[in-house]
């Protein structure tokens, strides 16, 4: 137990408060919108989540990376996250999969973390004033440091993270042997990997398209169905993708959305998006299915969400609310063979209760074939 | 979906006396339940025969039976009372078997009775083990694969072919797995399974394969009837598989399984309660291989249970309420979620935070009993500990179990060598936790604990965690950041000072008090308004901002409970904590709570205004009371966890309500106690105090054997025995010095009189007896393992008088405010103190539920100044009722094994259940029947005596005779019962090695009853203690009290049945 050696960090809030702890992960300086997340587990597909893409996260789970980290559970390449918040870090993992602890991880993605403050109350700050700016540093926040930094840290503003994170240029994976029933193009706004592994376990033959793919392009590849991924940021930040999904929904090829993709929908759909007071994120989510009277619990990790009286009856309906706060989680499409949903059903981490709605994905395709 | 229509009247069964395995979680549930069914309208029908309950409360049922739970019983009541429902899943295995068994004799249907919960099928499936394999087989969870074998061949062939080395061989019908064990190789199986076959009665064995060393993982899950699943928690076992969940160590949420095993285990226990249909709560365990995702169900449990209390309150999830409203109709998104008041019941609880659970054994009582641990459950009771940290919440665990630690360092394990250290370590037994914290300590490495203990690594690192962190306070010098640090992982200055060798002051550190975390379901998402905290060493203090936030002018009360459930400190004084609370509120008053126990419903977040989850030791008081403030504190109904507090609470300058401090120890300290005998002109046996062996054989001789033997400040007859000469002395003697003597041995002349109990009120002016209870076994038998009977029915007039004089005087001269426990005995006609405890006891709840006076409520309103004129008592023994209520002790024999069942003046019983009746052989006839007694008429009895005995068994043997039965007893009792004309048939001693002896008669099934008492007998190794053991494997009953079994003769003599006796509905009384 490194009781002495760690050294001493803190976080500046863009409304002044500062809360000391130690240091973890790279060292350094980084400014974010400090977000919370309630999953338990899980933090190693948080950290790989590229909708997390210019956020400081902080888990309010207080015991961080009990089990490792591994070259398996990734959602993606790298961590795009800006910096990473916990109240503990584990440094003895124990997994049969750990290959290394997550300050290593940390470290060598030079992520710059915080650790042993009290992320109970920081939690409560967010949740009371709303998700804000924020900077973890070393430097000891005298007044002179505090008042430059709190300029730099309200200036601060998450600038297009989407093409920061897609992949460059189509991208066709064939991991999976098995033969292939039908063909999806993946729009990856920053997509999780289990989206993709999803659809291939249905029989999927997936390639991946860059955000600023056009609908020429998806048109010409002629595909069973598309994808629309999650993402990061402000979905009204994307106007070239909400223009290529309107040219697109003319198509008629059978559209399943998650997240940002299902906001980017609706903005395409005309209508509009609303960035909430704190976001969703975890795993504890209660999601009620309207026509099947169900409700599933889900996980989730987003900052806006569709306005749900914007959704035209002449376009579709809203087929999913939020059973707590009741905003906007899915919309059925009318005018198109389409639906999305807010939260995510691949889970990774979170519940697997919503994986049927890949099996509906599925089933539309083979409808429309 | 809306609450169904065609339910109107319900049926609750409760779950019976405490026993292990089964304690005061059904309260709780069984409490909630009964209150929103209320709540929602219903007419409530309860049955129990556990007084000591609050469900068995007036005001929970709209009727109430407290009568045996049995069969017949409940038919009878069913066609008294025509309910349209019964709740099967709320009242424990109790309860749901009862359920089943009425629901598969056709009886509920015959008499319209829906099952509520759980219908017959899901039970089926869940509880019959091929059931259970099959419906796992058909969704694909996999079990241990397992066979069922009566050949040496099938055996290898099974375990060569099909599931491969280790396994296990379990024997069929072998008590405690003798003949049993693990094969690593065919070598290995040859033998044990030649050997299993041989004992097994039936020569059959189970070969299954061995998962020891897995981790033990647990899902709590709810369905609703639309299908909407969730679940609460997920717990994980500190201990791996082979120790029962129950005697575990265990921490919410597990902590070790990255996302994929949760969501894996997580989904199977959501497919296992789709496929068992259940509505309501489910638990359902698992056990992981720690080296692949394979995993296997263990068991599930479709109703809730003690798992299910635990994740309630480790979540602030109120299991219970929500599986009763989803019985009656409703479906979870329909729930409204109480602790945010915004969200729903269909969500899952978000930790911010861990909680460790730690179990009660009760092995400091049962000293020569195995402290091992395996399959079969043992402990009494549990404590649960909320930290940011794992470490955090078992230092507050280890100090709130009450085994004198407040850190993980056993003195014991201080003396061994580093070898015995290392040896120790396999053993698989209570002190286990302990043992790895000493080979930490001794350097050992976390590499080898775990090979050698299987617990996981996490585990074991965060115990070094806290040896460092010991290492690190006790080199050099005690700075304020190490203070600091030590303080996060909640240790007590205490421990700081003695790690570190000088007090605080010494070191100039600057000290501090806890604040509060609340407990809120969300990890903060959401507001919440839940009066649920947790103490913390960070800076805000979220109890300090509701307080502030709900400004009152209310009288503030903090009222201590009585932590984990155990022998002599068990379920009643729950119920005596939640009535002061409920009468405070009543009396406008801020109720606030503070206890550890996670089974209870004083530890409900909802019972009074505010509730603290935290250990009861001096200083986590101070930091509580730093940041409430409480105008007045109440230590008088929390048993002797909350009795112990009142010196310090005193020296801190809280307001103790009621009793003063200094009556409570004039009644606690022998010598003062003497001088207030003395003063109130009160005889009561002679007696001495000793410190040595020698000092106690020569006042032992002085007063004349028989003595009373036991150690100042006890509780429950902890460690008290009555000595018959100078060698039982001299044992004693030698186990009691063997801890620090801190107070001196008492030694008593025993009195071999009729025990009698009184409970009364005091307001200091007046007094109040509401009665006056008879025990039934002479005095030498501790009070709460005899057969107490109400209204008293053998003393004299002048006797009773004698006793109200006495309890007055003494009430008074006590300067008792509330209640006060007082013990006699009478001898010769005379009447003698033997004990005053100016607290809350054992009888209260049942005195008050058969006189219909509120004792509880009464005493809470004395403390707030309301005399008893003014509540409308008059003083002195308050009228005696029409019935008669005998109370009949519940012992958990069968689960300890090597335990002595003969009856002393240490408490043995773990619960205690009911008879009520109009005429006292009713009564006791519904109270033996209740405890498990089996009303025979013919067949053997069994008689083994110890001399002094001998004289009075001749008429109990003829009233057995005459009765029918078959006379047996060993040589010198059956010579003499034949020299008095009373035919018996001879039988062996074991130690006589010839047949037939005692044992081979109690296997031939011949007996029904035996009578043993032996002279002393606390070795397991002795023969009669051998006769009593294979008696209870053999669930034969046995007496060691002449007293009882003339009780059972006369229950026999009334030749009745159950069907004769009236049902006593309480609310009516």
């Amino acid at each position: 137990m490194d009781f002495l050696t760690a050294k001493t960090a803190y976080l500046i809030l863009s409304d002044g408060t500062v809360f000391k702890g130690k240091s973890f992960g790279a060292e350094g300086e980084v400014i974010g919108e400090v977000v919370f997340t309630t999953a338990m587990t899980g933090y190693q597909e948080t950290l790989t989540d590229p909708s997390y893409c210019g956020q400081i996260v902080t888990q309010t789970f207080p015991l961080i990376g009990n089990y490792g980290i591994n070259s398996i559970d990734k959602e993606s390449e790298g961590s795009v996250v800006s910096g990473y918040i916990v109240r503990e870090y584990c440094k003895v993992p124990s997994n049969f999969r750990c290959e290394k602890g997550i300050d290593e991880y940390l470290k060598e993605n030079g992520i710059i973390g915080l650790y042993d403050i009290d992320t109970r109350r920081l939690t409560r700050i967010i949740r009371e004033t709303g998700v804000m700016n924020g900077m973890i540093t070393t430097h000891e926040p005298d007044e002179q440091f505090k008042s430059a930094a709190l300029e730099k840290i309200r200036s601060f503003r998450i600038e297009k993270p989407v093409p920061k994170v897609t992949v460059s240029k189509p991208t066709k994976y064939s991991e999976n042997k098995t033969e292939k029933k039908y063909k999806v193009a993946l729009i990856d706004y920053g997509y999780k990997y289990n989206i993709r592994r999803e659809l291939e376990k249905r029989g999927c033959d997936v390639t991946v398209f860059p955000s600023n793919v056009t609908a020429d392009e998806i048109t010409a590849f002629d595909p069973d169905g598309i994808m629309l991924s999650n993402g990061p940021g402000d979905p009204t930040d994307n106007k070239e993708s909400i223009a290529t999904l309107r040219e697109l929904i003319e198509k008629q090829i059978p559209t399943f959305g998650i997240c940002l993709g299902h906001q980017l929908l609706a903005l395409a759909n005309g209508g509009s998006t609303v960035k909430l007071k704190y976001g969703h994120r975890g795993g504890n989510q209660p999601v009620t299915d309207i026509d099947m009277d169900r409700t599933f619990i889900t996980s989730q990790n987003h900052g806006y969400a569709v306005v749900n009286e914007s959704i035209s009856p002449e376009v579709g309906k809203v087929s999913h609310i939020n059973a707590n706060d009741k905003t906007c989680e899915g919309v059925r499409y009318t005018n198109a063979p389409a639906f999305t949903v807010q939260f995510h059903p691949e889970a990774c981490g979170g519940p697997q209760d919503t994986a049927y709605l890949f099996d509906e994905f599925i089933q539309l395709m083979e409808e429309h074939k | 979906m809306p609450l169904r229509s065609d339910i109107k009247k319900v049926l609750m069964i409760g779950s019976g006396p405490i026993v292990i395995g089964q304690a005061a979680e059904f309260d709780y549930a069984g409490s909630q339940a009964c209150r929103v069914l209320k709540q929602e309208g219903l007419e409530v029908v309860l049955v129990n025969s556990n007084p000591a309950t609050i469900m068995t409360d007036k005001h929970m049922a709209d009727k109430i039976y407290i009568e045996p739970l049995t069969l017949d019983c409940l038919k009878r009541i069913i066609e008294i009372e025509k309910p349209d429902s019964i709740l099967s899943t709320l009242g424990g295995q109790t309860g749901l078997t009862l359920s089943m068994q009425l629901a598969e004799e056709g009886f509920l249907e015959s008499h319209n009775v829906k099952l509520l919960g759980a219908d017959p099928l899901t039970i089926h499936k869940a509880e019959d083990r091929q059931a259970f394999k099959d419906t796992m087989e058909e969704i694909g969870e996999p079990c241990i694969p397992s066979k069922v074998v009566e050949t040496l061949e099938d055996a290898m062939d099974f375990a060569n072919n099909e599931i491969g080395y280790p396994v296990i061989v379990r024997p069929a019908f072998t008590l405690g797995g003798t003949g049993g064990g693990i094969a690593n190789n065919a070598d290995e199986l040859h033998e044990i399974a030649i050997n299993g076959l041989r004992i097994s009665p039936i020569h059959q064995i189970l070969v299954e394969r061995c998962i020891s060393g897995w981790k033990e993982i647990e899902f709590e899950v709810i369905r609703d009837a639309k299908g909407n699943v969730i679940t609460v928690c997920s717990m994980e076992n500190f201990d791996p598989v082979g120790v029962h969940t129950g005697d575990s160590i265990v921490i919410a949420p597990a902590v070790t399984l990255a996302d994929k095993e949760y969501q894996m285990l997580r989904t199977a226990a959501l497919n296992i309660i789709q496929a068992l249909k259940v509505e309501g709560g489910c638990n359902c365990q698992f056990a992981l291989n720690p080296n692949s995702f394979e995993y296997a169900v263990i068991e599930v449990n479709p109703r809730v249970s003690r798992s299910s209390a635990l994740a309630s309150k480790a979540t602030g999830y109120p299991i219970a309420k929500v599986a009763t409203r989803i019985a009656i109709g409703y479906s979870l998104d329909e729930i409204v979620n109480q602790v945010t008041g915004k969200t729903y019941a269909c969500f899952e609880p978000a930790l911010d935070y861990v909680v460790v659970k730690f179990p009660k054994w009760p092995f400091d009582k049962f000293v020569y009993a195995k402290k091992t641990l395996g399959t079969q459950m043992k402990a009494t009771g549990e404590i649960m500990a909320i930290g940011t940290s794992f470490e955090a919440a078992m230092m507050k665990a280890v100090r709130s179990i009450e085994l004198g630690m407040d850190t993980m360092r056993k003195k014991a394990f201080t003396a061994l060598t580093d070898e015995e250290v290392l040896e120790k370590l396999h053993d698989i037994d209570v002190d286990r936790s302990f043992c790895v914290f000493e080979a930490l300590k001794r350097g050992i490495s976390v590499d080898t604990i775990c090979e050698i203990t299987k617990i996981d690594k996490w585990f074991v690192s965060k115990l070094k965690n806290l040896k460092e962190l010991e290492d690190w306070l006790s080199d050099g010098e005690l700075t304020q950041e190490k203070y600091d640090t030590a303080k996060k992982y909640c240790y007590l200055d205490k421990s700081i000072e003695a790690i570190s060798g000088k007090s605080l002051e010494e070191w100039g550190i600057k000290k501090r008090h806890a604040v509060y975390k609340m407990v809120d379901t969300c990890a903060a998402e959401f507001s919440a308004e839940t009066p649920y905290f947790y103490s913390t060493y960070d800076e805000e203090n979220e109890a300090e901002e509701f307080l502030q936030q709900h400004p009152t002018d209310k009288k503030k009360v903090l009222v201590f409970g009585s932590g984990p459930i155990r022998i002599g400190q068990g379920i009643e004084f729950d119920y005596c904590s939640v009535h002061c609370v409920w009468a405070l509120k009543e009396l406008g008053c801020e109720a606030i709570l503070c206890n550890n126990n996670p089974e209870t419903v004083s530890t409900d977040f909802d019972t009074g205004d505010r509730l603290y989850f935290d250990p009861l030791t001096f200083e986590d008081v101070d930091s509580l009371i730093a940041t409430e403030k409480p105008d007045g504190v109440v230590v008088q109904f929390g048993g002797q966890t909350a009795i112990k507090l009142t010196k310090h609470l005193q020296e801190i300058g809280a307001n103790i309500m009621g009793t003063c401090a200094e009556s409570i120890d004039a009644a606690e300290d022998r010598e003062l106690f003497d001088e207030l005998l003395e003063k109130c002109d009160i005889p009561r046996p002679a007696g001495e105090t000793v410190f040595t062996a020698e000092e106690a054989i020569a006042a032992a001789n002085k007063l004349g054997y028989p003595v009373l033997l036991r150690p100042s400040y006890v509780l429950g007859g902890q460690n008290m025995i009555i000595a018959n000469a100078d060698s039982d002395v001299i044992e004693y003697m030698k186990i009691i010095t063997s801890h620090k003597l801190e107070n001196p041995v008492l030694i008593d002349k025993y009195m071999m009189g009729t025990e009698v109990e009184v409970d009364a009120i005091c307001d200091g002016t007046d007094f109040l007896i509401p009665g006056i209870m008879e025990h039934i076994e002479r005095a030498g038998v501790h009070s709460g393992d005899s057969i107490s009977v109400y209204p008293a029915q053998t003393l004299s007039e002048r006797v009773k008088k004698v006793i109200i004089t006495y309890t007055e005087r003494l009430a008074k001269a006590l300067n008792v405010i509330g209640l006060v426990n007082i013990q006699y005995v009478v001898y010769n006609h005379q009447v003698y103190v033997i004990e005053v405890n100016p607290r809350s006891s054992r009888t209260v709840p049942y005195i008050s539920k058969v006189t219909g006076v509120p004792m509880v409520d009464i005493a809470t309103k004395i403390m707030l100044g309301h005399s008893l004129k003014e509540q409308g008592y008059s003083s002195g023994l308050y009228p005696v009722g029409d019935y008669v209520a005998v109370k009949v002790p519940v012992f958990s024999f069968e689960k300890l094994h090597d335990v002595d069942t003969q009856l002393g003046p240490e408490m043995k019983s773990t619960g205690e259940c009911l008879g009520i009746a109009r005429t006292f052989s009713e009564a006791l006839y519904k109270g033996l029947i209740a405890a498990g007694f089996k009303m025979q008429y013919k067949g053997g009895v069994l008689f083994s005596v110890r001399n002094q005995d001998k004289p009075e068994i001749i008429d109990l043997a003829s009233r057995f005779e005459a009765l029918g039965f078959d006379i047996y007893a060993t040589s010198g009792t059956a010579s003499l019962l034949n020299r008095n004309m009373i035919a018996t048939n001879f039988t062996y001693r074991i130690n006589e090695h010839k047949e037939p002896n005692v044992i081979s008669l109690l296997e031939s099934g011949k007996i029904c009853y035996v009578i043993s008492t032996s002279e002393t007998g606390r070795d397991p190794a002795r023969d009669s203690v051998k006769m009593r053991r294979k008696a209870v494997e053999r669930s034969i009953v046995c007496m060691t009290s002449v007293d009882t079994a003339n009780a059972l003769a006369s229950c026999l003599e009334m030749h009745k049945s159950i069907d004769d006796v009236e049902m006593v509905d309480i609310t009516k009384i």
